[in-house]
């Protein structure tokens, strides 16, 4: 008998015992794959840029070799120099755009939702559908040039899409299509942060709407500036699918960015070793954007 | 107490600016409507009438034939089969995806805000990271370990890369909700005796619909529209919608019919269209907390 009594109490510590760390235990697993999946796979990618791989992983280390081929790759530096200009006018242009719609739509404009809502659509879809949409719209023979030479003007000639020298900007006309609204639902938000008063009192002191806005309210929702251009900044260098769709990295490869570089490099030409270090050189990019504002939300959300 | 817009003066001046006001807004709509527009109306033209008429006229001559071929006879590189399989693919993909990282989600933000336990924080900041990372940095060991395990190429295998890179995000919304939460209900809760699941079932979750509402979206979004993972770990009939959409366009041969490319696009993205139109206000939470402004 009093074996039995002692078995229950026994189960019933152990009980105890597995609620009081259940909260770990069912964290762990779930942080185990993301030190697997995120850390674990960075840190095999860095380790296969050091090593000799080429069309099959080799894990002989081979120092900087890797580096040294991909910095001497010329179609590295049209990627380079495209990620810069995308990069550049992307936010710029989603910024300017979304700003000023932003402050337009705030003006008590009765239809607010309905026009909000015609801003954003284009971020629910996917890259490829809106690149698909553009493709055909930017056509050389069909599209806009066609259009404006039936408008009257036979002359017209619109084909950046197959003109290497600008083909990129196509990118950039229909990224920022696709993103502005974003930017637009950001500032918007801020703007409905900004204490009315402050508006009001700004109007009574005679400022006018371009004034109180610039020198005033948009001071005021100087973080909403800093998170937006850190979010367009990384969508851009991640930007595949929109390239892909839209000019497939061509011509040649004259809009290739980083990330079309590095699939073509890993998956297409089989250059492991290269597509490794490329792909080291974009998380190091974007580690130095993410992390130091990372670290300034958490702690700013920590007070 | 409604605001006093800034442009809200008396007399003419008012009026004209009102005017300008609505003519920007409305001269924006018609950009951001025009590419759906033209994608709507091409799908529904002949061939005959894109190659004589302009791009952003009406169809003078409704027909779906261009529906019909995109759904099922479309060539997606060499297979003719159309979009129908890869949709199919696509929802059997997002449906488990999307549930899986939701709900585990959830648990994770709950345990970490609501069982504070030491390093909870340090866990929360390192599993946030891989919010960020651009996925080139593990297109390669996925690969290799999708092979080692047999699922590359198969759609187990893309659900399982969409939840574990889903989960910093899943994580982030339901911590940022939980942590708005009184601690008080959960202590509550813990002296009545409830432990850990049941809090969670009973007591929270149903606290986090809107939460949950958010997260199904933005996860669904997200997936749905996925194209990097999709054409690097699957091939040929396991191919996402995205991927399919993509061959499609490009195939080179024959004469390219682009009011099938239109309808093959309207197609793919009508799923992610359509919870935007019926939940758009939850999409845009998504979005800005993914701005990670909690």
């Amino acid at each position: 008998m009093p074996q039995l009594a002692k078995k229950p109490t026994r189960a019933v510590a152990l009980g105890r015992l597995l609620e009081r760390w259940l909260p770990q235990i069912v964290v762990s697993p779930l942080f185990a794959a993301s030190l697997v999946f995120v850390y674990g796979f960075i840190a095999w990618t860095v380790y296969i840029s050091f090593t000799r791989s080429g069309v099959l992983p080799n894990y002989t280390l081979a120092g900087l070799l890797q580096y040294e081929r991909l910095w001497a790759t010329p179609r590295w530096y049209v990627a380079l120099r495209n990620l810069f200009v995308f990069t550049g006018l992307f936010v710029a242009g989603c910024m300017a755009i979304g700003i000023l719609l932003a402050i337009l739509l705030d003006q008590r404009i009765r239809i607010e939702g309905v026009i909000r809502n015609i801003y954003l659509y284009p971020m629910a879809l996917s890259f490829i559908v809106t690149g698909t949409a553009w493709k055909w719209i930017l056509n050389p023979t069909l599209g806009i040039e066609k259009f404006v030479q039936g408008l009257g003007f036979p002359d017209f000639s619109f084909d950046w899409l197959i003109d290497p020298n600008m083909a990129i900007y196509t990118v950039v006309i229909a990224g920022v299509w696709q993103s502005s609204g974003y930017v637009m639902a950001l500032f918007l938000a801020g703007l409905r942060s900004v204490d009315d008063e402050i508006i009001r009192a700004a109007a009574i002191d005679g400022a006018g709407p371009v004034r109180t806005y610039a020198s005033i309210v948009l001071p005021m929702i100087r973080p909403v500036f800093l998170s937006s251009i850190i979010v367009l900044s990384h969508i851009a260098i991640k930007s595949y699918d929109l390239v892909v769709a839209l000019t497939g990295g061509g011509p040649g490869y004259a809009t290739d960015l980083p990330a079309t570089f590095m699939y073509a490099f890993a998956f297409q030409r089989s250059e492991l070793g290269v597509a490794a270090a490329s792909a080291v050189m974009m998380l190091v990019t974007v580690m130095a954007i993410i992390i130091p504002y990372l670290y300034s939300e958490l702690r700013g959300a920590r007070k | 107490m409604s605001r006093e817009g800034i442009v809200e003066r008396r007399g003419a001046g008012h009026f004209l600016l009102r005017m300008l006001l609505f003519a920007v807004l409305g001269l924006f709509c018609l950009l951001y409507l025009m590419p759906l527009v033209v994608m709507i109306s091409t799908s529904l033209k002949s061939l005959e009438e894109i190659r004589t008429g302009s791009f952003i006229s009406l169809p003078k001559e409704v027909t779906f034939d261009a529906w019909g071929k995109a759904w099922d006879t479309a060539c997606v590189g060499v297979r003719c089969t159309g979009l129908e399989p890869y949709m199919w693919n696509s929802v059997l993909m997002v449906v488990p995806a999307v549930f899986i990282s939701t709900l585990l989600g959830a648990i994770n933000g709950y345990a970490l805000t609501k069982w504070r336990f030491r390093g909870a924080n340090t866990i929360f900041a390192l599993m946030l990271f891989g919010a960020f990372i651009p996925f080139q940095i593990v297109l390669l060991p996925m690969a290799r370990t999708l092979g080692y395990f047999g699922l590359a190429g198969t759609t187990s295998g893309l659900i399982l890369v969409h939840t574990v890179y889903g989960l910093a995000f899943t994580t982030l919304f339901f911590r940022n909700f939980f942590v708005s939460v009184s601690d008080g209900i959960v202590q509550a809760a813990k002296i009545d005796g409830a432990g850990f699941f049941p809090i969670f079932f009973k007591l929270m979750l149903p606290m986090a619909v809107p939460t949950i509402v958010v997260t199904v979206i933005w996860q669904f979004t997200q997936i749905w529209n996925d194209f990097l993972f999709g054409i690097a770990f699957t091939v040929g009939d396991s191919n996402p919608v995205t991927v399919a959409l993509n061959n499609i366009v490009a195939t080179s041969t024959g004469v390219k019919e682009y009011n099938v490319d239109m309808a093959a696009a309207i197609i793919a993205g009508l799923p992610t269209l359509f919870v935007y139109v019926l939940a758009g206000n939850y999409f845009v939470r998504g979005l800005s907390a993914g701005a990670v402004k909690g």
